[in-house]
């Protein structure tokens, strides 16, 4: 696995700066008007890593779709290295929050459909098994995606986003349906990539420990319509340990934010 | 095996003026010997001998209908004759009008794919627009609802004298009534595939080509096999009925021409023939399905 690393880490592709400018979003539901996010505004810097935080349903899905540029927000800017964004671009990757494979590709052909696309798959197969490699899924390149498990799946899913040497890697609870170790594992994984390239990283997650053990920055948000409720920095050296008291401080303080401070 | 029953039919001359007699007497034996067997040595026959196997019942089902269709006829004559006329007669048709039944199958072959490989290209193409494209659909929409429903044994009269030849006029309403299934099925395909697919793709730098080719496309090959599926029947239908009326070859018209001369073993042997075509072109699609849908689970087995 450290091996491929190091293989995938030599296409350089930095990271890229996020500019999220008082973004207000809203739905028609009915006819009735739901509004989603509320004037929030985030400057990621090129490399950070962010993790954002919220309760269930506030937002957080929707922001990610608005900075990968499939939706328009109602009001405000979102810009990439000052490029403002109306499209989807491949160096904004996203990893949804189900992982929607394509059900008549292969695994192999799942992850190579971002080269596919865009034209350049001929010359760079290698890329592919690279970044199987990585997710360590080598062994089943060529099953169907109903033949993998909901893990299995989902690391499919982000190796098909890290194949195209993203700026900007968006991940919406990339981690949710893995096993614990699988997960911790697969953290590691993900900071130690993201340290090799350095590509900005925007994480949801609903676990605090998990944005604290990954994130150099640590937003969360109100209920819906979400809001800016903190922002977080989390000066702490990798690789984290999880018993950190420090961690353990902010941690304490988060699930305060969000409403869990009689519980824990 | 049903090797008893068949062995004595070589005897049977009651009607000696029935020819073949002796050749299926034959035959009947050959296949009772080779059933027999197979079904004693099927563990010393690997795969055949399994398969054999497991199709004994049917094999025994088969020989019994075989036996009692013969003795009904052949020996004694409990059905009226010209009307169900027994196995040997059929096998007669088989040898001696061979030429004809050759020539009438691949008419209604050559009539039936031209047709079919038509209308379910342009039903598909059609189908993909208008699950596509907006204004595709608001123009085609309409013209399909109106026309679409309405069989397409309706036009038959109109495309008799419209069309050049009666040839030209069956292909075109065998692809018109394979087109209509094939359009909407597509179409319904198309519509259905989820969004989510699409910002996938979006989000990897799919152009508007690839979204279509790659994503909405095979997504969407599930129903197309199913409006293929049914378009195939209903050409079957009009195939027939085309041949009877207006085109003077096919199988169709030989049935029709059998029915004339009352050669009713004509019929049964015109028959069973074009079942074992309808069957093979149904067979022939299953198998392009499940190798293009191998990623799909728990499809019909045909
Ligand atoms: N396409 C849509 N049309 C209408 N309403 C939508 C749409 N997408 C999301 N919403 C609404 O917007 C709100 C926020 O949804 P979103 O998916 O962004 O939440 P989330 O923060 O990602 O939640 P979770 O943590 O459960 O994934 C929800 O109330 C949802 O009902
Ligand atoms: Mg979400």
């Amino acid at each position: 696995m450290v091996a491929a690393l190091a293989e995938v880490a030599t296409h350089h592709a930095a990271g890229a700066a996020l500019d999220i400018e008082q973004v207000s979003h809203a739905f028609d539901i009915d006819g009735a008007e739901l509004p989603v996010l509320s004037d929030v505004s985030i400057a990621v810097e090129p490399g950070e890593f962010v993790a954002l935080l919220g309760p269930s349903g506030c937002g957080k899905s929707t922001l990610l779709r608005l900075v990968a540029g499939l939706d328009k927000p109602k009001a405000g800017s979102l810009r990439e290295d000052e490029i403002r964004i109306v499209r989807p671009h491949p160096s904004r990757v996203v990893v949804f929050q189900d992982p929607t494979l394509f059900p008549w590709r292969t695994v192999w052909d799942n992850v190579a459909l971002g080269l596919e696309a865009q034209g350049i798959l001929k010359s760079q197969r290698q890329r592919v098994d690279d970044a199987l490699d990585l997710v360590g899924l080598s062994s089943f390149r060529n099953a169907y995606p109903q033949q993998l498990s909901g893990g299995m799946a989902q690391r499919v899913a982000l190796a098909r986003a890290l194949v195209n040497d993203p700026k900007i890697l968006v991940l919406d609870e990339p981690l949710g349906k893995l096993d614990s170790l699988t997960r911790i594992t697969m953290q590691a994984e993900l900071v130690s990539l993201w340290q090799r390239k350095g590509f900005t990283t925007l994480l949801v997650t609903h676990d605090a420990e998990e944005a604290l053990v990954l994130a150099n920055r640590v937003i969360v948000f109100s209920e819906r319509p979400a809001r800016v409720k903190a922002d977080i920095r989390v000066d702490r050296p990798y690789p984290r340990h999880r018993g950190d008291p420090y961690l353990a401080d902010l941690r304490r303080q988060i699930l305060g934010l969000l409403g869990l401070d009689a519980t824990w | 095996m049903a090797t008893g029953f068949r062995r004595g039919r070589g005897r049977q001359r009651r009607l000696d003026r029935l020819s073949r007699t002796h050749s299926l007497g034959i035959a009947a034996f050959v296949i009772a010997a080779t059933a027999l067997f197979g079904t004693v040595g099927a563990d010393y026959l690997g795969y055949t001998g399994r398969a054999l196997r497991q199709r004994a019942p049917w094999l025994i089902v088969l020989g019994v209908f075989l036996t009692l269709w013969e003795v009904a006829t052949a020996k004694f004559a409990w059905l009226p004759l010209p009307f169900f006329p027994p196995p040997q007669a059929i096998i007669e048709v088989y040898t001696d009008d061979l030429p004809k039944l050759l020539d009438s199958v691949f008419a209604s072959v050559k009539l039936q794919l031209g047709g079919y490989i038509i209308g379910a290209t342009v039903g598909f193409l059609t189908g993909v627009s208008i699950g596509w494209s907006r204004a595709v659909g608001y123009w085609l929409h309409p013209v399909l609802r109106f026309i679409g429903p309405l069989p397409a044994t309706a036009w038959l009269p109109i495309a008799f004298f419209t069309f050049p030849s009666s040839w030209s006029a069956s292909t075109f309403l065998i692809a018109l009534a394979t087109g209509f299934p094939v359009t909407v099925l597509t179409w319904s395909g198309v519509a259905s595939v989820s969004g989510a697919y699409y910002d996938v793709a979006r989000t990897l730098g799919a152009k508007p080509s690839f979204l279509v080719l790659k994503v909405a496309i095979p997504a969407a090959l599930p129903h197309v096999f199913v409006g293929l599926f049914m378009g195939l029947g209903a050409s079957f239908a009009l195939l027939v009925i085309a041949e009877m009326i207006g085109v003077k070859a096919g199988l169709g018209w030989y049935l029709q021409w059998a029915q004339g001369w009352a050669a009713y073993a004509n019929m049964y042997a015109a028959l069973i023939v074009m079942s074992l075509l309808c069957s093979g072109a149904i067979t022939l699609l299953f198998a392009v399905r499940d190798r293009l849908l191998v990623w799909q689970k728990g499809t019909v087995k045909w």
